[in-house]
């Protein structure tokens, strides 16, 4: 026990579980952007892995990780505008049409893979860019603090401006006013002219671009490789990271932190004598348990 | 006619995603494939080329039809548990460990097992049950957790305490003899799961369509309001929806396990809780039509291994070509506009 504690206790600790929420925060960010708007988006799972092929195979044929970048964002928007499509338009079930969505993007990934490559499992034959990592100036050179949050992806910095980005968006501009409002009320909303279908829609292609950013991190940052289903369910527990976080800025931050900070113990945990599938359970356990218990408190306020 | 088309319009809508799916399928072969016509005739003549699979349509059904009532059961009930995949694969494991660890007559040893795995999936998707019947916790969230949770769970049960030491890879003791599914024909793995398999989607049909707990689960699931209202009790539908949804998935998992492997050699999700959501929807809901649509997906996945095999197209084009299938199927709006023209020929005579 000691032995966990001293590796806990260590700024390398601190830096992984920023390491390890990065992929939470983003699509759990995308999640509460669509339900802000009443139109829940449980397909960041399948966002994500197609942003995160789209950017491995862009960026490996042209070279160029500004291609890269912008391929991977349109696709995670144009999934999230098919599922507006489908939703919106096509009258379709959205949590039946999402899981359609997820089922499609494991699917094409695999098979897509496999044509390029000619291997289902990674694309490791594929000369793949990664985002680069930053070492802030004089952040760096303070001692634990700097090993802490200096050194991380282009991207983990990304995900901090898209907290503020969120924020901003959903109090500061009129697009977040009428989001939330569609949400709150759409036929009140309907009734002072906003068409709730076109808002909803764009809260879903924003859904998908926060999906797009977490699906490069996992390829282009956290490891430098796409393989099959590397999501590994993170796109779920980002919709369990934003209904935790009442879908605001702060309370999805924490929230996301949280799932982060068990998932880097679950990995540090294993130098304890436990079986190894015991610990990878743990974030989830953790998940099932907190919706418990928010969900418990949810209800007491309301009774 | 007309009216004809109208009171089956969404078989028909069914059946034209059915078709696109196909069409695509045709598409994509041809287009990928160096030999596009020999590609065809593997995809859709193949699993009827040899006995073995032929009878692999039968055997991969069984689970599909297991499946596809269980997330049926929570569905009709408006409940979007989709832990039958989570149910299925730790009733398996406990299954399994309670075979190996037990000794018994051949039937009695069967019907044992099979109740544990029944009891284990329903206490397990219980959990979401209950979460959501007294908290109104999302059972979606929460199957969705439970599913790894249950992977987790089980590969330590199997992988530390009844682990195969001397099999070459990560398996489970092999099941005794009086554990084992009869199969029906010899030289194929055709056992008697899927004639279980039929007769719980036919005692589903009976409950949700044919007794008065079946009327409660429809009405709560096509408006909770009024079935409130209707003095239904609420907490016992949503509970038992999803603790029978567990029940019956649980019991697939250890079939397959019985009938086919003979012991317990998954090390990844198989994944059939989720083409259970696949077959549920294709059938609608419906136990009757989800046994049809088990052998449409499991002859679409047969052919798709045969491709697999003889030819230079990966299997996973059938996920797509599926996905694509259930896309089409929920979007109430397809076909949308052509029902609107035959209603209106309808009302006008047939003038229109």
């Amino acid at each position: 026990m000691n032995q966990f504690f001293g590796n806990i206790l260590t700024p390398q600790f601190g830096y992984s579980v920023i390491r390890v929420t990065t992929p939470l925060l983003l699509p759990a960010l995308g999640v509460a952007i669509s339900e802000l708007s009443g139109a829940a988006n449980i397909a960041l799972e399948g966002i994500m892995l197609i942003a995160a092929f789209t950017g491995v195979v862009v960026s490996a044929y042209t070279g160029s990780l500004w291609l890269a970048f912008i391929a991977g964002i349109a696709a995670g928007v144009l999934v999230g505008a098919l599922l507006g499509f489908f939703h919106l338009r096509l009258k379709a079930d959205i949590i039946l049409s999402a899981i359609a969505l997820n089922m499609f993007a494991s699917g094409i990934t695999i098979f897509l893979l496999f044509l390029l490559t000619g291997d289902k499992g990674s694309s490791n034959s594929l000369q793949s860019l990664i985002f680069p990592e930053f070492k802030i100036p004089l952040l760096h050179a303070i001692p634990v603090i700097g090993e802490i949050f200096s050194g991380h992806n282009l991207l983990t910095y990304l995900s901090v401006v898209a907290i503020f980005f969120y924020w901003i968006l959903v109090k500061k501009t009129p697009l977040g006013l009428r989001i939330r409002a569609v949400g709150q009320n759409p036929h009140a909303a309907e009734s002072v002219g906003i068409n709730v279908n076109k808002i909803r829609l764009y809260a879903l292609m924003l859904s998908g671009m926060f999906g797009a950013l977490g699906g490069m991190y996992l390829s282009m940052g956290y490891v430098s490789w796409f393989s099959r289903d590397m999501t590994a369910g993170r796109g779920f527990i980002a919709i369990a990271a934003s209904t935790l976080g009442n879908l605001t800025p702060l309370g999805i931050f924490l929230s996301s932190l949280l799932f982060g900070f068990v998932n880097a113990v679950s990995i540090y945990i294993s130098s304890l004598n436990i079986p190894s599938e015991i610990i990878q359970s743990i974030p989830y356990v953790m998940t099932v348990l907190a919706l418990t218990f928010f969900s418990m408190r949810k209800k007491r306020d309301t009774l | 006619m007309e009216k004809f088309l109208v009171k089956h319009f969404t078989l028909i809508r069914t059946l034209v995603a059915i078709l696109i799916g196909v069409f695509i399928t045709i598409f994509l072969i041809i287009l990928i494939s160096a030999d596009g016509l020999y590609s065809l005739q593997q995809f859709f003549l193949g699993p009827f080329a040899s006995r073995g699979r032929f009878s692999n349509i039968f055997e991969n059904a069984a689970p599909l039809i297991i499946c596809g009532v269980a997330i049926a059961f929570a569905f009709q009930a408006a409940q979007f548990n989709v832990g039958a995949e989570g149910s299925f694969f730790i009733s398996a494991a406990v299954g399994t460990a309670f075979a190996v660890s037990t000794s018994m007559p051949p039937v009695l040893h069967i019907i044992s097992i099979l109740a544990v795995s029944a009891l284990t999936g329903a206490l397990w998707s219980g959990i979401s049950g209950i979460l959501k019947a007294k908290w109104n916790a999302s059972e979606l969230v929460s199957s969705l957790m439970l599913n790894y949770v249950a992977y987790f769970l089980g590969l330590y049960l199997i992988n530390h305490h009844f682990r195969d030491k001397k099999a070459g890879y990560l398996t489970s003791a092999k099941l005794p003899s009086s554990a084992i599914l009869p199969r029906l024909f010899s030289g194929t793995r055709f056992h008697i799961g899927i004639i279980i398999a039929v007769v719980v989607a036919i005692l589903a049909y009976i409950v949700i369509f044919k007794t008065k707990f079946g009327y409660e689960l429809r009405m709560s699931g096509q408006n909770v309001k009024f079935a409130k209202y209707a003095g239904i009790n609420i907490f016992k539908i949503v509970l038992l929806s999803q603790v029978i949804s567990g029940l019956i998935a649980g019991m697939g998992g250890v079939m397959e396990v019985m009938g086919i492997h003979h012991r317990f050699n998954w090390q990844s999700l198989p994944g059939y809780g989720w083409d259970g959501v696949i077959v549920a929807i294709i059938g609608r809901n419906h136990p009757l039509l989800i046994i049809a649509a088990s052998f449409f997906l499991s002859y679409l996945k047969i052919g798709g291994q045969v491709l697999n095999l003889m030819s230079d197209i990966p299997s996973e084009m059938i996920s797509v070509i599926q996905s694509i299938i259930i896309l089409l199927i929920t979007a109430e709006a397809f076909l949308g506009n052509w029902k609107a023209a035959l209603n209106r020929k309808i009302s006008t005579g047939g003038t229109l």
